[in-house]
């Protein structure tokens, strides 16, 4: 007290104006944390610019397809021999080679292979292709159809700079001369280069026929397991994580409960499929390789995660607010369910599309329910089946061409990728959506 | 019993609302409330006095048995209001909390519209048939909160974005709207301007009327503003309790008259 009264003068008057060691010191701590900061935001970026980067140039090659057309005369004579034939489609084969070489006379372009040799140009696809067309429109016999062929990975590789003359001297389907005459078809306009619907609509296909491999199927088998786990996780993770964070009285049993739960985040995917194929298939006896299994099994990994973010959501809603709606007069539910969930809401989705996301990305756990493989799947006949029927999924097909031999399913293992990420972007643009929607309310 | 009860309290501004005998309140090993015991009068305004910690807000609690959702909480003794035990059994704490309304420290208005925070308690008791009845009733609630002229123009505006001190009022109006008998308020005050607060002090003197009020403060002026009743609370203890003019002008314990000339809280 008695300072205040008389103060003493200090007994050397500092200057404002001059800096001093420490101040320094602290000032130039400070510029170096930013620096770091800004290093360490720097660094990232350049890992996703590289990434994307990566991702785009080695995948955008898997958009586009190499199309041979040729204009075929449906002859019903010839087609009824072919049907009638042991190896029907090879009666086709020989049809569309000879149409080939016929187009090939018209166009001007002087070869000397033989009708055979030419056809290696084409996808081995070509002869169902022409089969099932002739089948289904038999009323245009007679007409003459041009048809698109899927022109073989080499042909396809060759025009989009994957392969060279060089790297066919040891290949046993196509040769240089091959590639000559593929130069001039591309000049005359009959072989041409199509953005390609099949990649992203059509079917897996076998490792001779890249070039028809498409990852439409697996697309549907992770849309149907996605709609398991959101069925299931987002129920069950909200309804645990409100009785946990709001009703459950806290003592020994509930904490045990917590520490489990966040354990379980961090277990291994794969000892997640373990468990799945132990319980669901062998125990429980549903179809393998489904992704109804696959769904469930995604929901046990996804669980924990909607959970941990739940309650976090719940946790950072102001008392107050709870204190205000028991204050007149509501049970615990209603201010719960009237105040307290609404106002998670934001938090709870985003937690679930996080959830979701991984989920989607996860192969681990699928190989052990038998999700990951050369499925040979065809469309799912309606949602049934969409669940039940034998499918992959999207990272399973990825990592299923990539480890194939032929470099031709290495560009679609990219182009895949590509696919998957948008469906991440689109499931991140919609929980942003919903949050503003949900953070309107205040 | 009802009309007698009425009768009565007709004829006696003073009869006795909430009764509370050899309350204990512990929050796990700590004696958080010792044996306190008070008669709160029927359209009085009583005042809890007293330093920080010593107990008064956990009493105020008590009567609408808030301190039932902190798990640690333990109350022992006797609250009756209008002579039935608000701890029996077979009291529902929803019902009891209609009934006894309550104001906190900070305005904690719904973050939803001025409207659905004031029709909120009427929607979940039930209280109104129809749109009509529910706007009657929101009227006279923001009215009895003498704020309806202030916010008739924009019913739908979110709560939250009023002033402080319009929050408050708006907290009780949301409070008044179950036609509560008593009225807790929790420093209802102590996070307001002095004008917002010249405002609420005057709205507590005019809720008297109707309610029984009880309010916690710090501030020693505002109880002698507003409360015709006062209380001391000094570490868990109800040091004294009496009319407002003599606990300020003639105390009888020496740490009331302590606490009132400042020399100790």
């Amino acid at each position: 007290m008695s300072d205040a009264i008389a103060p003493t003068p200090p007994a050397r008057a500092v200057s404002l104006h001059a800096t001093d060691a420490r101040t320094r010191r602290r000032n130039a701590a400070e510029k170096r944390f930013k620096a770091y900061g800004l290093t360490a935001i720097g660094i990232g970026l350049a890992f996703l610019a590289a990434l994307l980067f990566a991702i785009v140039s080695n995948g955008s090659a898997a958009f586009t397809q190499t199309f041979v057309e040729v204009p075929i005369t449906l002859d019903a004579e010839e087609i009824a021999a072919a049907e009638s034939s042991i190896v029907k489609t090879s009666k086709y084969r020989e049809i569309i080679h000879g149409a080939l070489l016929e187009q090939l006379a018209d166009a001007g372009i002087e070869t000397d292979m033989d009708a055979a040799e030419l056809g290696k140009i084409l996808s081995s696809s070509e002869a169902a292709e022409m089969r099932d067309f002739a089948l289904a429109n038999p009323e245009r016999m007679g007409e003459t159809v041009r048809f698109d062929f899927l022109a073989s990975s080499r042909v396809d590789g060759y025009l989009k700079g994957r392969v060279t003359r060089d790297a066919l001297a040891r290949d046993q389907n196509l040769d240089a001369a091959h590639l000559d005459l593929v130069d001039r078809l591309a000049e005359q306009g009959i072989v041409v280069k199509r953005f390609n619907w099949d990649f992203i609509l059509g079917a897996d296909a076998s490792d001779q026929r890249p070039e028809q491999a498409g990852i439409g199927v697996a697309m549907l088998g992770s849309f149907f397991m996605m709609l398991v786990v959101l069925a299931l996780a987002l129920p069950i993770g909200v309804a645990a994580s409100i009785y946990l964070e709001e009703f459950a009285p806290k003592n020994r049993i509930t904490d045990f409960i917590e520490v489990n739960i966040s354990n379980l985040a961090a277990v291994p995917s794969i000892v997640f499929g373990i468990l799945g194929l132990a319980v669901f298939i062998q125990f429980a006896g549903l179809p393998q390789s489904a992704p109804l299994v696959g769904g469930l099994v995604l929901t046990l990994m996804t669980l924990p995660t909607i959970i941990i973010s739940t309650r976090a959501a719940l946790a950072a809603v102001p008392p107050s607010i709870r204190a205000a709606a028991l204050g007149v007069g509501a049970s615990k539910m209603q201010s719960v369910f009237h105040h307290v969930l609404p106002l998670a809401m934001p938090g709870i989705l985003t937690g679930t599309i996080i959830g979701l996301a991984q989920a989607l990305g996860e192969t681990a756990p699928l190989l052990l329910i038998g999700m990951v493989g050369f499925i040979a799947s065809n469309y799912p006949d309606g949602v049934v089946s969409g669940f039940t029927d034998p499918n992959s999924a999207m990272p399973a097909q990825i990592y299923e061409w990539a480890k194939r031999a032929d470099p031709a399913f290495y560009e679609r293992a990219w182009g895949g990728i590509i696919i998957l990420l948008l469906f991440l972007m689109t499931m991140n643009f919609i929980a942003i959506l919903l949050r503003r929607r949900f953070e309107r309310r205040w | 019993m009802d009309d007698l009860r009425r009768t009565e309290a007709l004829l006696s501004q003073q009869q006795t609302k909430i009764s509370a005998r050899n309350v204990q309140v512990w929050y796990g090993d700590t004696h958080a409330i010792k044996d306190v015991s008070v008669e709160i009068a029927d359209k009085t305004t009583t005042a809890f006095i007293g330093p920080s910690g010593c107990g008064k807000s956990t009493f105020l609690r008590c009567i609408n048995r808030m301190n039932d959702t902190i798990p640690a909480a333990r109350i022992e003794g006797d609250i009756e209001i209008d002579g039935e035990d608000i701890y029996d059994r077979r009291v529902d704490p929803v019902r009891l909390r209609a009934k006894v309304g309550m104001v906190f420290q900070k305005p904690n208005p719904f973050p939803k519209s001025i409207y659905d925070n004031v029709a909120y308690g009427p929607r979940i008791h039930g209280l109104a048939r129809g749109r009509a009845e529910l706007d009657a009733i929101v009227e006279k609630a923001l009215r009895r909160a003498a704020l309806w002229n202030e916010v008739k123009d924009r019913l739908t505006a979110p709560g939250t974005g009023l002033s402080g001190g319009q929050q408050q009022r708006l907290c009780i109006a949301r409070a008044v709207a179950t036609e509560p008998e008593v009225l807790l308020m929790d420093e209802p005050c102590s996070a307001l301007d002095p004008i917002a607060t010249a405002q609420v002090e005057e709205l507590i003197d005019e809720l008297r009327q109707n309610y029984s009020v009880v309010i916690v403060t710090h501030s020693m002026q505002q109880a002698a503003r507003v409360s015709q009743k006062t209380a001391f609370f000094h570490l868990g203890h109800l040091v004294e309790f009496g009319d407002t003019a003599t606990i300020f002008t003639n105390p009888e314990d020496s740490r009331t008259e302590s606490y009132i000339s400042g020399r100790i809280g």
